[in-house]
């Protein structure tokens, strides 16, 4: 089982690799930051995304599943990949 | 009409019917008439004139649609500027077409304290967004929105519009990599609007559903469609996660969603989709680019009681033509006829009306063609060339196109480089433009190269200076940091030299 601490640290460093590169986000991101309201992902992105969470945590993401209340921030993500693997 | 009298006569007409939905908001007309006209008497109280340009930097929102009808009833023209450009192409927009005031969020506070340095026409800045201790350094130029509103009178002030006055200029790449401002008219887009919601059939029992930034005017349009018609605008700040525009469709009993090729490519990946139950979604549309006949195939299995429009239309005139639904099972790689109101054919290298199936430039006339772009006379004369009355233009589109015997419209290529990736217009340049701006970099070009969901994915491909050193990340970077989120590579590479034509230009087609 995947400690939580560890999930945060994989998704924020993918977030930072994949969509930070370059831009400065106003005041930095943080774990509750909207990726939606701050313009961090873009829709493209999305499917990184969930590609993303697919490979490394070995989870299924379900058509229903992309909703912001799992995607739109570092919190929610590790929340989300959390449960997925409780319940697997 | 004017286009502020979209909303006008929809407030007289049902003043109590929601007009916006964006988020948990919903805004009746009445109230959309009485923000609007007190943003208005904000404007005329600090001196914007009849014609005075004021700036819309915001992403999609009720300040957005309230400010584009509240610069119209102060007898000015909105210019909206897409929320992602970077301070040295705003400084370039504001100074362009010299705007005088701006409506911005304070998320933009940063940028806007840089760009004002560069700005001598802008008179004062209204921030949305709350209450900051920011302004405090600026009290003259820069205003709290909500305070400025708060304290207008909600009745409208006098427009001294008329319908050839300009309502807006949308700026557009263009070749040379400055962008160009599309002038367009009260009449122009009234025109259009006529003619788009002519051929969809649209009523006040329409419900759109509006993801795209209403700074680009196929999302702008949108707007001014659903206010037109009385009916209700669902306003998304974008497109991102999948299921929730779905779930929006279903809750809101959209009834017209439009969108590009990449939200439909996005939308198709969901596998389940056929499940729900879009019963009230009556009609689809797509342009900015073509939708693969395969995705057109898959968007009438998946709705099968929705009517598909495929379109197609440049900023210089908004729409040019539509594919009528029926036609789409036949003919799904066309973009149609023209739509109501408005002419089209084909011109062939001579000059000449083109033969069926000839290709040739698609040339436009109707009273939804531009007036030009501001103050770039001989760039207009380009496109718009005299027509059959004498003082008359009409709009030569730089797309090749043919036509077949019935008039169906193929599109077949662009007479210049333009990348068009999600749906967006991109110019080449401008991104070489910030490329060379690298010391490291000797030389560099931009191709568009096929993407399934973009469309065309951005390439660039760069040589270095002897002996310099940069990595593909520095240069994402700077490109990041210089360039709209749309116009940023997806790809970068470092080649030792770039093939060349005979007169020692970069040879594009060797690379694509």
């Amino acid at each position: 089982m995947i400690e939580k601490t560890h999930i945060e640290e994989k998704i924020k460093k993918f977030i930072a690799q994949t969509f930070l590169r370059g831009r400065e986000i106003n005041p930095g991101l943080k774990n509750d930051t909207s990726f939606l309201e701050k313009g961090i992902v873009d829709s493209t992105g999305v499917l990184e995304l969930v590609a993303f969470l697919e490979d490394t945590f070995k989870v299924k993401v379900e058509d229903e599943e992309l909703i912001p209340e799992n995607l739109d921030s570092v919190n929610n993500l590790v929340r989300f990949v959390s449960g997925k693997l409780k319940r697997s | 009409m004017l286009v502020n009298d979209f909303l006008t006569s929809s407030v007289k007409s049902s003043p109590h019917k929601v007009g916006l939905v964006f988020g948990k908001k919903r805004l009746s007309y009445s109230e959309m008439d009485k923000l609007s006209n007190k943003l208005a008497n904000v404007l005329v109280s600090k001196g914007v004139k009849r014609g005075d340009r004021v700036g819309i930097y915001l992403d999609n929102s009720v300040e957005t649609v309230c400010s584009v009808f509240g610069i119209l009833k102060a007898s000015a023209i909105f210019v909206i500027i897409n929320s992602t450009t970077k301070p040295n192409k705003l400084a370039y927009i504001l100074n362009n077409c010299r705007i005088k005031a701006l409506i911005t969020d304070f998320n933009k506070f940063e940028t806007i304290s840089q760009v004002c340095q560069k700005t001598p026409h802008l008179n004062f800045v209204l921030f949305s967004g709350g209450k900051s201790d920011k302004v405090r350094n600026n009290p003259e130029k820069f205003l709290v929105y909500e305070d400025q509103l708060n304290s207008a009178p909600s009745y409208p002030p006098r427009c001294e519009s008329i319908d050839m006055d300009l309502a807006t200029i949308i700026y557009t790449s263009g070749t040379t990599g400055t962008p160009k401002g599309v002038m367009m008219t009260h009449l122009n887009m009234v025109s259009a609007a006529n003619s788009i919601t002519t051929y969809l059939e649209n009523t006040n029992s329409d419900i759109i559903l509006n993801v795209l930034p209403l700074s680009f005017d196929y999302g702008l349009y949108q707007l001014l469609m659903a206010f037109k018609i009385g009916g209700t605008l669902v306003l998304d700040k974008t497109f991102l996660y999948p299921f929730d525009i779905v779930k929006t469709l279903i809750n809101e009993k959209v009834t017209g969603f439009p969108g590009v090729p990449t939200i439909f490519a996005l939308l198709l990946q969901l596998e389940n989709l056929k499940k729900y139950d879009f019963r009230h979604l009556r009609y689809i549309t797509n342009t900015a680019a073509a939708l693969p006949v395969s995705h057109v195939r898959k968007l009438k299995e998946t709705f099968p009681k929705t009517k598909i429009y495929l379109m197609y239309g440049l900023t210089e005139c908004k729409r040019v033509s539509y594919l009528p639904p029926e036609e789409v099972n036949r003919r799904p790689d066309s973009v149609g006829k023209g739509m109501p109101n408005e002419e089209v054919w084909i011109v062939n290298e001579k000059g000449e009306k083109a033969m069926p199936y000839q290709t040739g430039e698609l040339v436009v006339r109707g009273s939804n063609v531009m007036m030009g772009y501001w103050e770039l006379p001989q760039e207009t004369d380009k496109v718009l060339r005299s027509g059959k009355y004498p003082r008359e233009k009409v709009l030569y589109t730089g797309d090749l196109f043919k036509m077949d015997q019935e008039g169906f419209l193929y599109f077949v290529g662009r007479k210049d480089s333009i990348i068009k990736s999600r749906g967006e217009k991109i110019s080449p340049k401008e991104i070489e433009n910030v490329l060379y701006e690298l010391e490291e970099v000797a030389e560099a070009t931009v191709v568009g190269i096929p993407d399934k969901i973009l469309g065309e994915a951005i390439k660039a491909m760069v040589v270095l200076k002897e002996g310099a050193f940069l990595s593909e990340e520095q240069i994402l970077k700077h490109c990041a940091q210089n360039l709209e989120d749309f116009m940023v590579p997806q790809v970068v590479e470092f080649r030792s030299f770039l093939p060349k034509t005979e007169s020692g230009k970069i040879k594009k087609s060797a690379l694509s």
